[in-house]
């Protein structure tokens, strides 16, 4: 009988310096079951938030999470909207619309790096990560931050774009059509990250829908829900897009609809700068009433769901937040059991965990003596070994950069 | 390359149509109903039916469970599972109240695996016991945090929270 150990990649993660505990347990080099412990790092957001204004509170959750500081306090600014059933005007709309999709290309080219810098594809870590940072410049130049934009507020938005911003923003989505295509097609067309990432760490359609997973993880799995489409809010009903799927629910699968989603935004984003209607920014909200909401906004890691509760004074009297990934990484324990173990690191990755929301230090650890077995370190050598060997049964050479 | 186009605009705008029929599948479960807007709708289901209740949602509409909120009231905890009809832009809350002294409500965790994590974030943090969840372990607070004390209550105090291994306080607390 192999015998059976556990190797634990947390409380904190070495590369992404994060807190997240995953504990595999593995027979031989083959996951048979795993856990998942969280909230090493609990801040406490949803009961400050209630000791916060209402106007106050975008403040505080957009540091929820420093890649989605659009979404959260969208979505609680959608909440309480709800609340107040005030109609934003259309060119706050657009707006918002911007800095959303701005959000999510930075987001996705943030992922993409990364996967491939656990596969051993460091140049397509290099090079995205070149091609992001023009991203977070156009995104402080059209909010005066790279991140927490505070750029939503309810009602509206809080500062406005003028023609010489939004010109600016029109031509970082023409400079960066060309190089998120050349991405695009070498990560599509590599034959050897179709053979390591195809068939990898699989979530069925069906275990999806048990485990209520959404964004790129649920669409990648076949299920076409996206909350820009199904619960509109900003341009996104106004503009031309597709909710982008795959059926394999593989790692592959979620990173070409996270590579094509890329590519829709930049079309989102120059067609709202087109069509950008004049008017006011704000609707001059002054009183938040009685009563209860939920928003809802797709971050770019999925949706995210606020919950609040008014009981007519200035603060709220309960606000829930639940990021993307608290359903996501759940659902690890449909894809990660029965995979080879230099498979679990992307595939953990695949999800695009977001650790502000869970948590990971990777240490391997025998079950039984206790003694250290590997870091997390060791196993992105292994799964970068795992694609070498692939490339060598290939005949593919590695590249080499002079 | 096969994808599924789905044109935005065409999302079928028959939420509140599906509400009605839900209610209606529900029936004596439910004993009042609010329609903030046609896109928002709170059911109040009888807790000795939440799991039923929760079972139609999920296997008889195909309902998306969002999450789920708990809060602090009067009587009791009131629990708020959020499902989302994706294609009808619908989002049906069911609510329900564990009421005083018990708390206690039957988990829907063990049907709904989406609904694990959430019933062990609210037994950590407003002490609502899940009768029949498959695993009650702590998520949210860490292993030390003392027995029956549930940070998000209104009569939670933090002033008798233990300080940490230096005995650091805040600095205006250190100076009164």
């Amino acid at each position: 009988m192999v015998k059976r150990a556990m190797i634990a990649i947390g409380p904190f993660h070495p590369l992404q310096e994060e807190a997240e505990f995953f504990q595999l347990y593995v027979e031989g080099e083959t996951v048979v079951d795993m856990d998942v412990r969280i909230s090493y790092n609990h801040r406490g957001i949803e009961q400050l938030s209630t000791q916060k204004t209402f106007d106050q509170v975008p403040f505080v959750v957009e540091r929820v999470c420093g890649i989605c500081s659009a979404s959260h306090p969208l979505a609680y600014i959608r909440a309480v909207e709800d609340i107040c059933g005030c109609t934003v005007p259309e060119r706050a709309e657009y707006l918002r619309t911007i800095v959303k999709e701005l959000e999510r290309i930075h987001s996705h080219m943030l992922w993409l790096g990364l996967a491939g810098h656990f596969i051993g594809y460091n140049t397509v870590w290099m090079w995205v990560w070149k091609y992001r940072e023009p991203v977070l410049e156009t995104l402080e130049r059209a909010t005066g931050s790279r991140i927490h934009y505070a750029n939503a507020k309810i009602g509206g938005v809080r500062r406005d774009m003028d023609d010489e911003a939004l010109r600016a923003i029109d031509k970082a989505m023409d400079d960066l059509r060309g190089p998120m295509e050349m991405l695009t097609n070498a990560v599509l067309d590599d034959p050897v990250i179709h053979a390591r990432l195809k068939d990898v760490g699989i979530l069925t359609l069906e275990d999806a829908r048990k485990w209520c997973v959404t964004g790129p993880t649920a669409r990648g799995s076949g299920w076409a829900i996206d909350a820009r489409a199904d619960d509109p809010y900003g341009a996104y009903d106004r503009v031309q897009w597709q909710v982008r799927t795959r059926p394999e629910g593989d790692v592959f699968a979620k990173t070409v609809v996270r590579c094509l989603e890329t590519l829709d935004a930049l079309d989102i984003i120059k067609q709202c700068v087109r069509d950008m209607p004049g008017g006011p920014i704000d609707a001059g909200v002054e009183h938040v009433p009685a009563g209860e909401g939920c928003g809802r906004v797709e971050a770019p890691r999925g949706e995210a769901f606020h919950y609040v509760r008014s009981d007519g004074s200035n603060k709220p009297v309960r606000h829930k937040i639940r990021a993307p990934s608290y359903v996501n990484v759940p659902s690890f324990k449909a894809s990660c059991i029965g995979q080879h173990i230099a498979d679990v690191t992307i595939t953990l990755a695949s999800v695009d965990p977001c650790y502000s929301c869970t948590e990971r230090f990777a240490t391997a650890r025998d079950a039984t003596t206790g003694r250290h077995v590997m870091t997390f370190a060791d196993m992105v050598r292994m799964s970068q070994e795992r694609t070498r060997a692939l490339q060598k049964e290939m005949g593919v050479e590695p590249l080499k950069l002079e | 390359m096969t994808q599924a186009a789905t044109d935005p605009q065409s999302a079928s705008p028959g939420g509140a149509a599906l509400a009605d029929r839900i209610a209606e599948r529900l029936g004596e479960m439910v004993f009042a109903r609010t329609d903030a807007n046609p896109r928002r709708t709170w059911l109040s289901v009888r807790p000795e039916r939440v799991r039923e209740a929760v079972r139609v949602l999920w296997e008889e509409f195909d309902g998306r469970m969002a999450t789920a909120s708990g809060i602090d009231v009067r009587d009791g905890i009131e629990v708020q599972y959020h499902f989302s009809f994706d294609r009808a832009n619908l989002v049906v809350t069911l609510r329900v109240l564990a009421a005083r002294p018990e708390t206690e409500l039957d988990s829907v965790g063990q049907d709904l695996p989406a609904a694990n994590w959430i019933e062990r974030e609210m037994h950590d943090l407003l002490g609502v016991r899940f009768r029949g969840h498959p695993d009650m372990r702590r998520l949210i607070l860490s292993d030390d945090w003392p027995e029956g004390v549930y940070p998000l209550r209104r009569d939670y105090d933090n002033a008798n929270e233990r300080r940490g291994p230096s005995g650091a306080m805040p600095p205006d607390e250190a100076q009164g």
